[in-house]
């Protein structure tokens, strides 16, 4: 079904967003720098925008590029200055919990998009792409939530535009990092590392206890995902690898019961690494910690809690219902 | 056993604090031409992922132009101002109840919140204000500690209330998984095992939680015995 908000569409709006960093890096530098980092978010916005349309070697060798541009320290944070604590505080002021409003305007469209917006249609068009929910109701938030900014702060587009700009830069080179990384999961995959892990751990071990089968099942799962950054390229390999051999032929156990909570600690093994970019590393730099793994050691003790929690839940219920 | 050849070159790289683009690249192509791709291959596989995976970063860019705008105008002090007026608050008790309400909204299907549009504007300067109405000014490390938690709580109350919900990405894949290979499941049967231990995150987030409120308590204590 075709649909009018699209997730290329808010694609497209990102990589308008970047070659407006990368506009703004040309015009308001000096120096032979400038032109790194600008052909840097340049390459980025056309990758954006162009999407699946442009063949996958040109996307690679800008990755490549883009790389390249970072490793020399091209990209560097930018030096435009935001306000200070006292203009912001009068503003706190001036405002009044008006503010809050467009912050709580993002939520609120995700779920009337998950809950309404998503049935909207107007005959063969849906309102929202079905399929990406979430993403395009978070882009709409996000819009409605900008609109609704400016009429209440009384600020031109350029404001938005100057601090979405300073943020990005900030962020830098960082910004690709949690792709990146997910492709080189995917390269991995391709590759069949993950056969070669389970494989490993499956001969290894002494798996005629059932303990050990479950215990190796959960492990598994944690050490392959830190390998990935992502549970659900490690799930398939691992279960098919360790869970179903294992747990389910060798020890008849309950194979929703098992992919559950494998699953589940597949997520502790992404509280604990640096290849999960998108939920570690980025918001540690969002959040202006100088230390890049403060997030992942903020979370490890939650993560190894829950495992150590999942195997005895595994054990104790994968054989018994 | 060559092929695992590359996640030795992101250990060391990552250990060695090389660039981590040059890691990943590194790793990448390493990979690829031990397992036979040629070179040209390698860089279709970065591009194809690469495009694959926008939506990691679609929230980030989409986000900030609108969260810099207001934090300008004041919303990360006009957070700090609400919570200082409730009592209770603590830092930890902000934190602990941003991750329970993610995981219940996740579990219903709605995904709200986020690093860049709740965390940074909103749920890390509430926990700072808490930390700051309770023990007066904190260190640079305690508010640095506060908003590491603050991540913390998004990731936690997001991972472990989403396998609830079934009709989301975790679920679906596994019922996709086991459909292949002719396996019977039950999407309700990995949705209600999913419960267990979502409610084992949510207790191991009230000890972090507490953990958090305790150690704020000792440096301010200790500051406030050494002036």
């Amino acid at each position: 079904m075709k649909a009018l908000l699209t997730v290329e569409f808010f694609y497209a709006v990102c990589g308008v967003i970047m070659a407006w960093v990368a506009g703004r890096i040309l015009l308001g530098g000096t120096g032979p720098r400038r032109w790194g980092a600008a052909i840097f978010w340049g390459l980025l916005a056309v990758v954006f925008v162009g999407g699946k349309s442009i063949p996958p070697r040109f996307v690679g060798y800008s990755v490549l590029a883009m790389a390249l541009l970072a490793a020399t320290g091209r990209i560097a944070p930018s030096r435009e200055n935001s306000t200070s604590r006292a203009e912001r505080l009068a503003e706190a002021d001036r405002l009044g919990n008006r503010v809050f409003w467009p912050a709580l305007v993002i939520p609120a469209t995700a779920v009337a998009g998950t809950l309404f917006l998503g049935r909207i249609h107007f005959g063969t068009y849906a309102l929202l792409e079905p399929k990406q929910l979430t993403l395009v109701s978070l882009g709409l938030g996000a819009m409605l939530a900008l609109i609704l900014a400016l009429r209440l702060t009384g600020a031109s587009l350029a404001e938005p535009g100057r601090e979405g700009s300073r943020l990005l830069q900030a962020v830098g080179w960082a910004l690709i990092l949690p792709q990146l990384l997910a492709a080189l999961g995917g390269i991995f995959a391709q590759a069949g590392v993950g056969q070669i892990v389970a494989d490993l751990v499956a001969r290894a071990l002494p798996a005629q206890f059932p303990l050990v089968a479950v215990a190796a099942y959960c492990v598994g799962m944690v050490l392959f995902t830190v390998i990935m950054g992502n549970a659900f390229a490690a799930f398939p390999v691992i279960t098919l690898g360790i869970g179903l051999p294992l747990v389910v032929q060798q020890h008849h156990g309950n194979p929703a019961i098992m992919a559950s909570i494998g699953m589940l600690s597949g997520y502790c093994g992404t509280l604990l690494t640096p290849m999960a970019a998108n939920f570690n590393l980025v918001p540690a730099i969002l959040l202006d910690l100088p230390d890049r793994h403060a997030v992942i050691k903020a979370q490890a003790p939650v993560a190894a809690a829950i495992l150590v929690a999942n195997v005895l839940l595994m054990y104790l219920c994968v054989f018994r219902f | 056993m060559i092929k695992v050849i590359g996640v030795g070159v992101v250990a060391i790289g990552f250990a060695l604090r090389v660039n981590t683009l040059v890691v990943v690249i590194a790793a990448g192509i390493v990979t690829g031409l031990v397992s036979g791709m040629s070179f040209n291959e390698v860089v279709d596989l970065f591009g194809k992922y690469f495009v694959e995976n926008r939506y990691m970063t679609l929230p980030v860019v989409l986000m900030l132009p609108v969260v810099g705008l207001l934090e300008r105008h004041g919303l990360q002090e006009r957070a700090g101002i609400l919570i200082r007026r409730t009592r209770a608050a603590t830092a930890g008790r902000v934190l602990l109840l941003y991750t329970a309400a993610r995981q219940v909204s996740i579990s219903l299907g709605v995904n709200i919140g986020g690093h860049a549009g709740a965390v940074r504007p909103l749920v890390a300067p509430m926990a700072e204000a808490a930390a700051r109405a309770r023990h007066g000014e904190i260190t640079e490390a305690s508010a640095r500690r506060i908003r590491a938690h603050a991540a913390a709580a998004e990731n936690v109350g997001n991972f472990f209330g989403e396998d609830i919900f079934i009709a989301v990405g975790a679920i679906l894949l596994m019922k996709g998984f086991f459909d292949a290979l002719k396996v019977e499941v039950s999407v309700w049967e990995m949705a209600l095992w999913g419960i267990p231990t979502a409610l084992v995150a949510l207790a191991a987030m009230a000890w972090r939680a507490r953990a958090l409120d305790r150690h704020l308590a000792r440096d301010a204590a200790r500051k406030g015995s050494a002036s």
